[in-house]
């Protein structure tokens, strides 16, 4: 297998990719039913108001799930992201869609990955993921301190 | 109800054996919108060495949330699920989870830091293939929002 990344090619702050997702109150019910997640707060408006939320807001764990595709994309193997994490900062609110399909895409996330730090000891690149909520001109980080570590 | 610290450093026992199929490896790959081949073709996973469809970085969460909910439904924690915020997640992979896996998870309350009425409740999840490998271990941290009609 040839190396995709070459070491001498790669450098802190680094941006090695941004990618757009859209949500749907449909992509939260598959999220629900792929990860047994079947938490109300993802699907029904009433109980996430009787909670205290404006609204359905996505999982997290969809957050997180979708925001790292970029990552191993760019590793050209899954299973070279050796660690991740993040923190929930904010939620992702996902209305239901005015008219049309619930399929339609309520909300817009952007997602940037940066290159935080290189350990050629250990042949890991830290990729430093930056996750926002997009609406209109507005954008709001939804996750923070949102690392993975590749291993090349 | 309300929060106890008397569980922290309590293990609880593992939940039951969770099989990894082809099928839900790729359902949720689907779901969280990670399109790598590895998730959907067996070649194509084989090709970069394989033994067959590996799962996405964030899929072990499917199976340490079957055993952290010993910890939620835990009465001596005092946990009220419906007040529940998921703070941080991190997924420290050992070795991929791969269809044909059947994985065992077993959770530790790790630390429940008391803040005001509310509280951050830290569990660790270790996930092992039937042989014993280790998989992963998965961080999960949940913000318990203080119930205000407790105060009056």
């Amino acid at each position: 297998m040839t190396q995709p990344h070459r070491w001498d090619e790669l450098e802190k702050g680094q941006i090695i990719g941004t990618r757009r997702i859209e949500l749907s109150r449909a992509d939260l019910i598959r999220y629900a039913a792929a990860s047994g997640d079947h938490n109300p707060i993802h699907w029904n408006e009433r109980f996430a108001r009787e909670v205290g939320l404006d609204g359905v807001i996505a999982h997290g764990m969809l957050t997180m799930g979708a925001a790292v595709g970029l990552v191993t994309d760019w590793a050209g193997d899954p299973a070279a992201v050796v660690d991740y994490q993040t923190r929930f900062t904010s939620p992702v609110p996902v209305p239901d869609a005015a008219s049309g399909s619930p399929q339609a895409p309520t909300a817009l996330l952007e997602i940037t990955g940066t290159i935080g730090k290189l350990d050629p000891d250990a042949s890991t690149v830290r990729i430093d993921l930056k996750v926002e909520l997009l609406a209109g001109e507005e954008r709001t980080r939804v996750m923070a301190k949102s690392q993975a570590l590749v291993q090349l | 109800m309300s929060i106890s610290t008397a569980r922290q450093g309590h293990t609880y026992p593992p939940a039951p054996p969770y099989q990894v199929s082809r099928e839900t490896i790729r359902e949720f790959a689907v779901a969280v919108k990670a399109d790598h081949p590895a998730h959907q073709d067996p070649q194509a996973a084989r090709e970069l060495g394989h033994r067959d469809l590996i799962a996405p970085p964030t899929f072990a969460v499917v199976a340490a949330q079957r055993a952290e909910a010993a910890v939620v439904n835990d009465p001596e924690a005092g946990i009220d699920f419906s007040r529940v915020v998921h703070a941080e997640e991190r997924f420290t992979h050992h070795s991929p989870i791969t269809a044909g896996d059947t994985l065992s998870a077993q959770t530790t309350l790790e630390r429940i830091r008391v803040m005001g009425s509310g509280a951050m409740v830290t569990t660790r999840t270790e996930i092992t293939a039937e042989d014993g490998a280790a998989r992963a271990t998965v961080t999960s941290s949940l913000l318990v929002r203080a119930d205000e009609s407790e105060e009056k």
